[in-house]
């Protein structure tokens, strides 16, 4: 159903300059592990929480035979047989519904809505459904699904194929939002979200399906709610998620260039929101600036300036500052650029938070 | 005039329309009046059996009374709302009755009746109409999900829910419950698309009361059967009168066994008339005629049993006195359960919105409960000017 499959060659992936040292697990061997790419680090945390708990299923659109556009779930049928990992009849509602009613039953369904765009379908079933279930029936109904959706641009994506869907999903109480940006997340956070006993929305930053790491898998890292600094910093605080975590560390690496020393959050779990990690930062550092790629108006970067400027207004020494999408739609693929938030415009932003 | 009368509604100046209508008669055991159809369903001998069949009476007499007390309750202000199901005891015992315990029943909001019948206590049931919090009872130990507010998005869950005990081994079925507005909804086709791909042991029994609010069937589909809708998913269709109690059980037990051996899906609508409006905010006056509705009430599915329980000397006079004494002390009961005001606790918002709750849940948490000692400790102190 894809118009565009993105590819490597279309996507130069920024390897995040995280490392699992820094969160703690990976040993080093006696050989070098060899480079992970997130898409197979995604693929490993499926087979090894389906080997090691038999109620996870996974199941969407081409995700058996075909093993997703993606190939994230590669294998997984041939492994666990159709009956673990199974192919959906085209209808986004539906493959949430039916994941709602597996979790009413005691099954851990792990969903896969095949493009951002494509799954609004479900998200009635998501609001109305999934967030509420255990509320409304005071915790007797838990419904731990985990949907998985690629989101972001950057790919050459032709349209409905490049949108940052977080914002709606993170308005939701009642479900977790989460979204890796190194190797060693994607496989740990994967695995934290089937375990966890509350829904999950995982959201997989495309771009950064092909940025590798060299690991050795099974690794863990943060919990569910906690933030990472990826790199210490000074002077300014700049926070980023998904695909804008390496566009927020270049612009690190850059701004040392003009004497500025920044440094970098990857928010990894939207919801629950790690507001220790993040006004710790900003208390240090006096400025901070939000990075995403959806647009700005209402996005979730309002809600970090926000929470911000409630909590460390009489530290700032600048007012909070975002860098975000444009507010328009997603445009072809010849224009993203223009959308998309660069290092100069995070340079621009800096710029103008170190001169306030 | 008969049932077979009314789906003309719709076909009003489409003779060839109303031939088709012909071929998909709703299925009948019993006529309006409470006497075997010639030519129509044989029911197995244990459905007629005297003692099932005034368990079944029970049931809809119970169904009756809960529905009138509950009407009655809202109009004293003691419920937030209610969606009457007057007209429709038959489907709404026939559901309860079908199941076994193991199976799970995926009612609506106008379904309240049948979770009496199930066995629900009726303040538990109405905890969501009483508007104390949403679903008041267990899911679990009554194997019934939450009533459904937005339509037809239970089917998918039904769905899911069968699916898994046919992967389990178990031998489950799902009972979901819609409306013929529900039918509209794209979660109905996605639902019963999925559940004929899936062969899931899954039954979908939709009450046509002919209105969804104030919209007639006929604005809501040029289908001249919702039955026939079967056929677009691999499903059989079956249109029942869904008046009719011993025809209804007698079509859901098939579908249920069938669905239980493996047989996948079934797409049961039964054909019935809400005689109450909407619910109690509803005027029904402004989109159909009085006329209608009492047409409809000389088809009650409850007096239709009880002549025919009657004529075949399966009920006297004293016996209907003591089953209707029966229904009295249970809506007594309910009258005074429900008069008193409920206990709510705010803390119940916050407790359940995750597995446990997060560090901003904990602030808010606190925010409210700090607003309650301020509350009571003002209500105790004397009155001042501005607060």
């Amino acid at each position: 159903m894809s118009v565009a499959t993105a590819h490597p060659a279309a996507a130069p992936a920024r390897p995040p300059a995280s490392s699992a040292r820094r969160d703690g697990a990976a040993q080093a061997g006696p050989t070098p592990p060899a480079a992970v790419t997130l898409a197979k680090a995604l693929n490993q945390a499926l087979a090894d929480a389906m080997a090691a708990d038999e109620r996870v299923v996974v199941f969407g659109e081409d995700v058996a035979e075909l093993g997703g556009v993606f190939r994230v779930t590669d294998g997984l049928a041939a492994r666990f047989g159709e009956s673990r990992c199974f192919d959906t009849p085209l209808a986004e509602a539906s493959i949430l519904g039916t994941a709602i009613g597996m979790a009413m039953y005691g099954y851990r369904p792990v969903v896969e809505m095949q493009f951002d765009a494509f799954a609004y379908p479900a998200f009635e079933q998501l609001v109305s459904h999934l967030a509420k279930m255990r509320n409304r029936t005071r915790g007797a109904l838990p419904t731990p699904v985990v949907i998985r959706i690629p989101y972001g641009g950057g790919i050459g994506g032709v349209e409905h194929h490049s949108d940052s869907s977080e914002g709606y999903i993170a308005h939701t109480p009642g479900v977790h939002v989460l979204t890796p940006a190194s190797v060693e997340d994607a496989y740990w956070l994967l695995r934290s979200a089937i375990a966890s006993p509350d829904p999950v929305v995982f959201f997989e930053p495309k771009r950064l399906y092909w940025s590798k790491s060299r690991v050795r898998l099974p690794v863990t890292t943060g919990p569910i709610g906690t933030a990472a600094v990826r790199r210490p910093g000074r002077d300014l605080t700049l926070i980023a998620y998904g695909q804008s975590v390496p566009i927020a560390l270049e612009s690190a690496e850059h701004a040392r260039g003009f004497g500025y020393d920044l440094e970098v959050l990857d928010l990894r779990s939207l919801v629950p929101f790690d507001d220790a990690t993040v006004m710790a930062s900003v208390e240090r550092t006096g400025r901070a600036i939000v990075v995403h790629e959806a647009a700005g108006f209402a996005g979730f970067g309002a809600e970090i300036a926000a929470r911000v400027s409630e909590r460390c207004f009489y530290r700032l020494e600048a007012p909070v500052l975002r860098v975000t999408g444009l507010d328009i739609p997603y445009p072809p693929p010849k224009l993203e650029h223009w959308h998309l938030p660069s290092v100069d415009r995070v340079l621009d932003a800096v710029e103008r938070a170190m001169a306030a | 005039m008969t049932l077979l009368d009314l789906p003309l509604a719709a076909t009003r100046g489409n003779p060839a329309a109303a031939a088709s209508y012909w071929d998909t008669d709703p299925l009948r055991y019993l006529d309006e009046h409470g006497a075997p159809v010639e030519g129509g369903l044989r029911p197995a001998p244990e459905m007629l059996a005297a003692d099932r069949l005034l368990a079944v009476y029970r049931s809809l007499r119970l169904a009756r009374a809960f529905d009138t007390e509950a009407t009655a309750l809202v109009m004293q202000g003691h419920l937030a709302v209610y969606p009457s199901s007057r007209g429709q005891e038959a489907c709404q015992a026939a559901a309860a009755l079908c199941l076994q315990p193991q199976d799970w029943l995926f009612p609506t909001y106008r379904d309240t009746a049948a979770l009496a019948v199930r066995g629900i206590d009726p303040v538990e049931a109405l905890t969501l109409l009483r508007g104390s919090w949403h679903c008041g009872y267990d899911p679990k130990r009554w194997r019934t999900a939450p009533q459904c507010t937005p339509l037809a998005t239970q089917a998918p869950h039904a769905v899911g829910l069968a699916l898994a005990a046919k992967m389990a081994g178990d031998p489950v079925v799902a009972l979901c419950l819609l409306g013929d507005g529900a039918t509209s909804e794209g979660d109905f086709h996605e639902a019963c698309n999925s559940a004929g791909v899936y062969q899931a042991p899954v039954v979908f029994l939709v009450q046509n009361n002919q209105y969804a609010i104030s919209v007639p069937l006929r604005k809501q589909t040029r289908a001249l059967s919702l039955a026939g809708k079967g056929a677009g998913y691999g499903m059989p269709g079956v249109r029942v009168d869904g008046n009719d109690v011993i025809a209804l059980m007698h079509v859901l037990d098939e579908a249920l066994e069938r669905a239980r051996a493996g047989g996948g899906p079934t797409l049961i609508e039964a054909v019935t008339y809400r005689i109450r409006p909407h619910t109690n905010a509803d005027d029904a006056a402004r989109y159909r005629d009085q006329g209608e509705v009492e047409l409809w009430l000389s088809r009650d599915p409850v007096d239709r049993l009880a002549r025919y329980l009657t004529a075949t000397g399966r009920l006297d006079a004293g016996l209907d006195a003591a089953i209707g004494e029966e229904g009295a002390k249970y809506a007594a009961a309910m009258r005074e359960r429900l008069a008193e005001e409920p206990h709510v606790d705010p803390g119940d918002m916050f407790e359940h919105v995750f597995a446990g709750p997060t560090p901003q849940l904990r602030a808010q948490r606190a925010m409210v409960e700090a607003e309650i000692a301020a509350q009571s400790a003002d209500s105790s102190a004397p009155t001042h000017g501005e607060a």
